[in-house]
């Protein structure tokens, strides 16, 4: 048995302790105190109206007793409406967002794409992206009018930045050697395409495309909130009006729906993967 | 993968059977027509003669909106720090109460899996199905307006959010390590904090990041519905059609998403 080196004789018949996260000392001690005066100066700067506060919980509990007996009923025909809207927006957003957005993630894919083309589809995937919904349904609404239309083009707009974006990722991963298998045989581009690239990435774009459906319902929830269309009208309604019945039976519908479709996409997800 | 008769008489291949090809047309045909009326739907909730209006109002608007007001910037800066509070006190706090939750709601830690795992699942699924906007909503209405709504919507709307990845990545430690320790004879909280915390670390520390990056996106629109932060400025300048503020407060805004975009890959890669 050879003897131990001098690094274990040192540490031998020590205590152990936990190595520290970050292995320098001042370093260790300057984020530390940074993120102490950080909280101190970000807590300090936010008023908290304690009173107000206090009274508010009456009312907190009357919401949450609300969910015990919501009231789907007084006004029925608005939700309804509302959620139909919601979702009439939500498909077609959905069908018209991934349709373009496949050429777009062709585009955005440096191994296929040429350079400009390349440039041009990664800047409307970063605009896309950088814009968020609620921002870009306000600009069309002022653009388009109130009503569903706008919430339409924005849901539309923000599918094509998030799937565009993962087709792309997805497509530079894929194997090259199934592309160059058909690319051999003389294969047009289209041909190429269709044979050699898109059944790589089929059942992931599936994939994508029912999880972005479900992020397109939960967003049509609050575009109403700015005109957009959709049930979000009626949920601020019903919070301006202390009406926490109606308010409840919105957010209940709109958690099942979005549990059904998580449900569902699960489902068709793990059919074609 | 069939092989038919054509009316020559010879074999030839084809992909599908004629059922399932004729099931695939009638699947696209019903697609279509629900896609065709949903656009009816749109189409006739719209007026139109505001979508051929459409380009010149377009036009209208980026003329006044140019150039931003750049001297608004000055008052810009409280509410900047606001946003930035909130998005960051939010994801503390949320982080707070997802660690238990995800303890809670993975299958190998749960205390049971029959009664306490589907009460975490519920938070879980109710919390992250919800926008922040209407999470701030319905606290305007109980606690009312000011940062402190804002606060706690990001913080609820992320408990989920982190909750959820948080469980997969404690479902998916390697277990050795879990018996290594509790073959030391150490008790369940020892366990826990030198068997699955160090597995777990670099997982949450990723995922605080990426939901501090997404706060900060939502923090900046949350003030639209009156719970501080910059979205406030946006909604005051909207209502007063005060254009060139408008397009100096979306400029800070896109700034601040590129920024803590940047921010959290960085130290995303630095962890992993």
């Amino acid at each position: 048995m050879s003897a131990p080196s001098a690094e274990l004789q040192a540490v031998l018949g020590r205590r152990w302790r936990k190595p520290p996260l970050i292995r320098r000392t001042w370093l260790r001690w300057a984020l530390g105190l940074g993120a102490l005066v950080y909280l101190a100066a970000a807590i300090s700067s936010v008023e908290v109206n304690w009173s107000r506060v206090y009274e508010g919980l009456d009312r907190g509990g009357a919401f949450i007793m609300s969910f015990a007996r919501p009231d789907f009923v007084t006004r029925g025909s608005d939700i309804w409406d509302g959620l139909m809207e919601s979702l009439i927006m939500t498909v077609a957003a959905s069908v018209v967002g991934i349709a373009i957005s496949i050429p777009i993630g062709l585009g955005a894919a440096r191994n296929i794409a040429p350079l400009p083309v390349y440039l041009v589809c990664r800047g409307i995937v970063a605009l896309s992206r950088a814009l968020q919904e609620i921002i870009v349904a306000i600009l069309l609404v002022a653009i388009f009018g109130f009503g569903p239309l706008a919430g339409f083009l924005t849901l539309s707009f923000a599918t094509i930045g998030f799937l565009s974006k993962l087709l792309a990722e997805d497509i530079e991963a894929m194997d090259r050697s199934q592309a160059e298998a058909i690319r051999a045989t003389g294969s047009g581009w289209w041909q190429w395409i269709n044979y050699g690239v898109q059944p790589q990435v089929m059942p992931r774009l599936i994939g994508l495309s029912m999880y972005r459906i479900d992020i397109n319902f939960r967003e049509s929830a609050i575009l109403g909130l700015v005109g957009a269309g959709g049930i979000g009208a009626t949920l601020n309604t019903a919070f301006d009006r202390y009406e926490f019945d109606t308010a409840a039976a919105i957010l209940l519908l709109i958690i099942g729906i979005v549990m059904a479709l998580e449900y569902l996409s699960g489902v068709i997800r793990a059919r074609v993967q | 993968m069939p092989v038919v008769e054509n009316a020559a008489g010879n074999r030839v291949w084809m992909r599908r059977t004629t059922g399932q090809s004729m099931l695939r047309w009638f699947g696209w045909l019903l697609g279509v027509a629900v896609f065709v009326w949903c656009w009816n739907r749109i189409s006739d909730s719209t007026t139109w003669f505001f979508v051929w209006d459409a380009p010149r109002i377009a036009g209208d608007i980026l003329t006044r909106a140019t150039p931003p007001r750049w001297s608004y910037i000055d008052e810009l800066w409280l509410p900047i720090w606001d946003t930035l509070n909130i998005a960051t006190l939010g994801t503390i706090l949320a982080l707070i109460m997802a660690v238990p939750v995800a303890f809670l709601a993975a299958r190998n830690t749960t205390p049971s899996a029959r009664f306490v795992r589907p009460i975490a699942l519920l938070i879980i699924v109710s919390t992250r199905s919800i926008n922040s906007l209407i999470w701030a909503l319905l606290l305007i209405a109980i606690i009312g307006p000011g940062i402190f709504a804002g606060i706690l919507a990001i913080a609820i709307r992320s408990i989920g959010f982190c909750a959820k990845l948080l469980y997969e990545a404690i479902e998916e430690i390697d277990h050795t390590q879990v018996e290594a320790i509790s073959a030391t004879g150490a008790s369940r909280w020892q366990v826990m904090a030198y068997g699955i915390v160090p597995q777990i670390l670099p997982a949450f520390a990723g995922i605080s990041v990426f939901r501090w990056d997404i706060n900060i996106r939502e923090s900046t629109v949350l003030g639209l519905v009156g719970a501080g932060g910059i979205g406030l400025q946006l909604s005051g300048s909207l209502n007063t059609l005060a254009w060139p503020q408008v397009s100096l407060i979306l400029i800070v805004i896109l700034f601040a998403v590129i920024v803590s975009e940047w921010v959290s890959a960085k130290v995303r890669s630095a962890i992993i």
